[in-house]
């Protein structure tokens, strides 16, 4: 291709797609070079960065780039295992939201055309009050003082066991993330479920299908695609969440997001912090790639 | 026994009556077809053969077995959609295989039956494509495959046709024709394209409003239409009202107000009084120049009002003196319009006494 693109087109082409790349640009990937050359200095004395030239000031410390900081990484199975644990929530996250985000998504599609959008209001209703308000009310939920904590460990009594602390565990931690990301869950599986041919599954019938037969061999197939976006934006988000783990985690249960943050706003080394959060996106987009690489495979052999 | 037998069925939605007190019976290797315009009540019909949607009263028997409690997954009747409905994310080869997987047949003897239903339907190398990959034909032709490898006692076939241009369209019919007498299963065809249930049917039933106008061969369907819906249904004809002024065994005198005396053959059940319509299909009325003397009974001025030339035939649409029109049919035997009649000729029109049809009131 080596006609010329009119002058108009491309006059077009950058007025459209200018403004998003420059956005991504200044807020996305000098951002991101930046954090990687932090990555590489010294934390200051009082916070920030150590100097990258000698200070006139011949008492003052450490200067220049260094790679302590993914020493430090690398020196200790803790942060790997901080690493493990908070796939292993991102993971259990993602599949309680899609078990149970998979019946309601099909019962949206295939219920009356005028009750879908109804519904899919109702499923994006909660975003209307803010995120935090919503946690602290699942903190309230699970608190010792909860009517539902006292039902539980009323029943637990009965039954002759200890009570149970629901509230700073790390099925707390699971409630409030499988709760902030169903929506994340429901509507890329109902968007792809409500595009399905009915007629596909009367084919399936009259072929010979009975209902799991058709299920699996007909609806599960075709939804992988929903199935794969919806736990992209369920698993990559709560792999980086902090505020959920800190509300309901209490200080025992601490994941990625927390260390970042507390690296960032609590000991003050950044360079540290800034490497947890490389080793973090390195981390997603293995994820992500892995993920775009099943569903490409998915689709081209059922 | 019939294969097929359709008794007195009514199928209501609310106050609307899809199907109306229908009685139908097909017989083993029947090319059966329901044709009626859209709104008849054929697919209404079609889908309670299959079994998605259920009599609320009357019987559907298949070998004499009532089929009402048997869900469409375990009937032996296999459906080709409108759209086809193959699974998307299956090969051609999948697909195909589908009914044989769902009834447990080995491995082995899949591969076989898949490639032996592709070379039915000529596309032995289309077994690794999906369907996205494949033409409208093509699509066609893996759906026929996909009902037939099983052998079902009765496959139904909705509009299968409808959505292929008029030239692939022909193409399909003589396969369509070829293939159901290769493998011998009873087809039952909905429609409602009266050219396509002609050429491809052994009987044809006329469904109009949820009943049943009139069951035949495709012949007599065209030649011998029980009344006017059918009359005009099926292909082109010209109606005129008329009174019945003597009627013999062999033949009708019959009155056409501000017209004259038409004599066509004699109908049983018809009397002098009656009141119906006389009804001419374009191709059994002769047009001639005025001057030509009278040949048949029937022989009627007029002038040509206008004409339509579609390359094998041109019609003319002749106005009588009682204001009527009539169809006449000329074929273009040699290249041109064979007869040159222009707009505003004057014209005869006539016709034998043992063409047309009266249809009674």
């Amino acid at each position: 291709m080596t006609r010329d693109t009119p002058r108009s087109t491309r006059a077009a082409r950058l007025l459209t797609g200018g403004p998003p790349l420059l956005f991504l640009l200044v807020f996305f990937v000098i951002p991101s070079l930046i954090m990687v050359l932090t990555s590489f200095r010294f934390p200051g004395e009082f916070g920030g960065l150590a100097p990258v030239t000698a200070p006139a000031d011949q008492a003052a410390g450490e200067y220049g780039f260094t790679t302590e900081a993914y020493a430090f990484f690398f020196s200790d199975t803790l942060y790997a295992r901080v690493f493990l644990k908070s796939f292993g929530v991102a993971l259990a996250t993602t599949l309680a939201c899609l078990l149970m985000a998979y019946p309601l998504a099909l019962l949206i599609a295939r219920s009356e055309k005028r009750f879908r959008n109804l519904m899919v209001l109702l499923v994006i209703l909660p975003f209307a009050s803010n995120f935090l308000i919503r946690v602290y009310a699942w903190a309230i939920i699970l608190g010792p003082q909860s009517a539902l904590s006292r039902v539980a460990n009323t029943l637990l009594a009965l039954l002759g066991m200890e009570p149970a602390t629901l509230l700073f565990s790390p099925f707390a931690v699971l409630v409030g993330m499988v709760y902030v990301h169903l929506p994340f869950m429901i509507l890329p599986l109902y968007t792809n479920l409500e595009k399905h041919d009915p007629a596909l599954l009367d084919a399936a019938q009259d072929l010979g299908a009975r209902g799991w037969q058709r299920f699996w061999r007909v609806t599960w197939p075709l939804s992988l695609p929903g199935v794969f976006s919806g736990s992209a934006l369920v698993f990559i988000p709560v792999l980086g969440m902090f505020a959920v783990p800190d509300i309901l985690g209490g200080t025992r249960d601490i994941l990625i997001g927390n260390l970042i943050k507390d690296q960032f706003l609590g000991t003050r080394d950044w360079p540290f912090g800034s490497v947890l959060s490389i080793m973090l996106t390195l981390a997603v987009l293995s994820v992500a790639s892995l993920t775009a690489w099943f569903a490409r495979a998915a689709g081209r052999t059922p | 026994m019939a294969l097929l037998e359709i008794r007195h069925v009514v199928r209501r939605f609310g106050d609307y009556t899809a199907v109306d007190n229908v009685s139908i019976s097909v017989e083993t290797g029947e090319f059966f077809t329901l044709l009626g315009p859209s709104g008849c009540g054929k697919t209404t019909l079609l889908r309670m053969i299959a079994g998605f949607d259920l009599p609320d009263s009357g019987q559907i028997l298949l070998d004499g077995r009532d089929m009402v409690g048997t869900p469409p997954e375990k009937r032996p009747v296999h459906t080709v959609f409108q759209t086809y409905a193959l699974f998307p994310h299956m090969t051609v080869a999948d697909n195909v295989a589908f009914p044989l997987r769902m009834g447990g047949r080995t491995q082995p003897e899949i591969r076989e039956r898949v490639q032996h239903a592709l070379d039915g339907v000529r596309l032995p190398d289309f077994a690794n494509r999906f369907p996205h990959e494949l033409s409208g034909g093509q699509k066609q032709r893996v759906a026929l495959a996909r009902g037939l490898v099983n052998r079902p006692r009765l496959l139904l076939l909705d509009e299968p046709l409808g959505a292929l241009d008029a030239k692939l369209r022909e193409e399909m019919q003589i396969e369509l024709i070829n293939l159901q007498k290769e493998v011998g299963i009873t087809f039952v065809f909905v429609t409602h394209a009266q050219d396509e249930a002609l050429a491809l049917s052994h009987r044809i039933a006329v469904m109009n409003r949820g009943r049943v106008e009139q069951i035949d061969e495709p012949s007599r369907i065209y030649g011998f239409p029980r009344n006017r819906f059918v009359a005009d249904f099926i292909g082109k004809i010209s109606m005129m009202e008329a009174r019945v002024v003597e009627a013999e065994p062999s033949r009708l005198r019959l009155e056409v107000a501000e017209l004259g005396e038409v004599v066509m053959a004699g109908r049983d059940g018809v009397k002098a009084g009656d009141r119906g319509v006389v009804a001419i299909r374009p191709e059994q009325v002769r047009i001639s120049r005025p001057a030509a003397p009278a040949e048949s009974e029937n022989h009627f001025p007029g002038r040509v009002h206008d004409f339509l030339y579609v390359g094998d035939v041109t019609t003319y649409i002749v106005e009588l003196s009682n204001g009527a029109r009539i169809e006449a049919l000329l074929p273009n035997a040699s290249p041109g319009r064979a007869t040159f009649f222009e707009v505003g000729d004057e014209v005869g029109v006539s016709w034998r006494h043992d063409t047309g049809i009266f249809l009674d009131d």
